[in-house]
Order: structure tokens, then C-alpha cells, then sequence
């Protein structure tokens, strides 16, 4: 059945996505100087994108849906890296 | 026409409300118009990311000294307990599209119990960390105190971005409430999903939230 196949797949995204978080507390404990932070941080994302993309139907929507999703990021993308450069370049 | 006469809501199923042609036309709109909405919360908070990836650029020491004083059990746990709630109301929206009253109102329930759940920890956090004074102001003091400054600063941003997350979360569970209210009618699945769409965006500000607070600690 279509629906019962549908509701599956959700158990097994919530299920990594509590793997990646056991995985992320994990490595917190892991002494890999300043490659911690971008390790959680790559790991906040790759769950991220799990939510938006099965429980937030990115995978079945219109392209207008996924086009605002994606212009959110790009204006993200510019706001995080126009403000941080200034302080990257400044040393 | 009537002046007590409603128009229908642009999310209620039940009828098609002007300009649109048909439920699935506006089903679609409403899911692009809530989209559209919370690339408007992405820029909110990612304001407040922008000035926490700073801070913590210019102050590394202070923010992994700051962050090993946060609750790291209770942040993972409240962090599960997020991530269930989301699958809740996943399940919600699946309820809902079937036009399953009960199920969409026991799913609608346990979801509102986990951000209940949620709320209760965040609340627990943060009376212990205002006994512990970090709350920042004039009660703050911190050890080491060379670090007490950058230290209030990390704190700072710890106490504004999770209350806001929980502002976002009060506001989900009161809609979320609504919902349930009304869930006996068969026809609310544009609503629901609408509303979980939300719900989910909250799960995802917190999952960046996890690492930026708990996380960041010194080894």
C-alpha cells in the first residue's frame, strides 16, 4: 500500500536522524581541534537536509517550492560569507 | 451578500476560494505562500548565526570555555525529543491526507506533548543556568574571570536565539492546538500540512542551534 510504504520511510529518516545525532554527541567527546566544530556543523546539515527534504516534501514538491528553498539558502550563503570575509581577511 | 458572510480560508479544503480554480491549485499555493514565509524566518535567525559564527571567530577560547557550561545531556536529549516530534507530526500530515480524524488527532497530541516536553527541559536549563548566574546582566560572574566578558557574550546568544526557538515552538503548539480542536473534520489536510511545514522549520533552527551551544566545548 502506497501510504503504509510512505509512513516506513518516515520511521527510517527519524531513525537516522537519531543515529547522526548519537554520531555528532559522539565526536564531541573526540579531540579533533578545530575540526569539531565543522564536523557538527556538517552533521547539523546533512540532518537538515533529511527533514527538508522527507518530512518537509521537497522530494514531491513543485518547483516553485523548491526554488524559494533554494533562494533561502543562496541569500543564507550570502550573509554568512559577505559578513565573515571581513573578518577572515582582517588578520 | 450577506456582511456576516466569511470568505473561506485560502487553507480550508472544504472550498475553493477566489482566484483559484481548483483545491490542488490551491493547496499549492498555500504550500509556496508558507515557504515563502520561512525564507523569511531563515533570514531572521540567520542574523543571529551571523553574529554568533563571529563572536566565536573572534573569541575562541571564551566560547569553548562558555560552552562546556551548558547541559549537554539534557540538550541531546531535548535534541531526540525534537527530532520525534517532527516524525509525529510527519505522521500527522499523513493522517491528515487520508482524512483519518483519530489518527490525525492522536498524532496532533503526541506531537504537542514532545514540544511540551521540550519547553519543560529548556525551562529546566535555564533555571539552572540563572542560579549558576550566567544569565547575562548584572548578576553574570564567570571563572576564569579573563574570560567573564566574551564569556557573558556567548551566554548572551545562548539565551536570545533558544528563546526565540522557543517563542517559535510556544507559537507552533498553539497552533498545533487549534488543529486539534477541529480535527474530527476529514477535510484539514492543506491545514496540517501547512502547519507542519512550520513545525519542521523549527525542528531544523534547532538541529544548527545543538552544535553552536552544546557542542562547542573545550577538550
Amino acid at each position: 500500500m502506497e501510504s503504509a510504504r510512505g509512513e516506513g520511510n518516515l520511521y527510517r529518516v527519524a531513525a537516522a536522524l537519531l543515529v547522526l545525532l548519537a554520531l555528532t554527541v559522539g565526536l564531541s567527546f573526540v579531540d579533533l581541534g578545530r575540526f569539531n566544530f565543522a564536523a557538527a556543523l556538517t552533521i547539523a546539515a546533512a540532518k537538515a537536509l533529511l527533514v527538508a527534504y522527507y518530512f518537509m516534501e521537497l522530494n514531491e514538491s513543485v518547483d516553485a517550492v523548491r526554488f524559494m528553498a533554494a533562494a533561502g539558502l543562496v541569500w543564507l550563503g550570502l550573509l554568512l560569507s559577505g559578513s565573515l570575509s571581513d573578518l577572515i581577511t582582517r588578520r | 451578500m450577506s456582511t456576516t458572510q466569511r470568505r473561506p480560508l485560502l487553507t480550508d479544503t472544504s472550498a475553493v476560494a477566489a482566484p483559484y480554480t481548483d483545491l490542488e491549485q490551491q493547496r499549492e499555493a498555500a504550500r509556496i505562500g508558507m515557504w515563502v514565509f520561512l525564507m523569511t524566518e531563515v533570514m531572521f535567525f540567520g542574523t543571529l548565526f551571523v553574529v554568533y559564527f563571529y563572536d566565536h571567530q573572534l573569541y575562541p577560547d571564551a566560547f569553548a570555555s562558555a560552552g562546556g557550561r551548558t547541559e549537554l545531556w539534557l540538550g541531546a536529549g531535548n535534541t531526540a525529543v525534537l527530532l520525534l516530534s517532527s516524525l509525529t507530526m510527519a505522521l500527522a500530515v499523513q493522517a491528515a491526507k487520508q482524512g483519518r480524524g483519530r489518527a490525525l488527532l492522536l498524532r496532533l497530541l503526541l506531537t504537542m506533548s514532545l514540544g511540551s516536553v521540550f519547553l519543560a527541559l529548556k525551562g529546566l536549563e535555564y533555571a539552572r543556568h540563572i542560579h549558576e548566574h550566567l544569565l547575562p546582566g548584572a548578576a553574570f560572574s564567570y571563572a576564569p574571570a579573563g574570560l567573564a566578558r566574551p564569556a557573558e557574550l556567548f551566554f548572551y546568544l545562548y539565551f536570545t536565539m533558544t528563546g526565540l526557538h522557543a517563542l517559535h515552538m510556544l507559537a507552533g503548539l498553539v497552533w498545533l492546538t487549534a488543529l486539534a480542536l477541529r480535527s474530527r473534520r476529514g477535510d484539514l489536510f492543506t491545514e496540517v500540512e501547512v502547519a507542519g511545514l512550520y513545525w519542521h522549520f523549527i525542528d531544523v533552527v534547532w538541529i544548527f542551534l545543538f552544535p553552536l551551544f552544546y557542542l562547542v566545548r573545550g577538550h
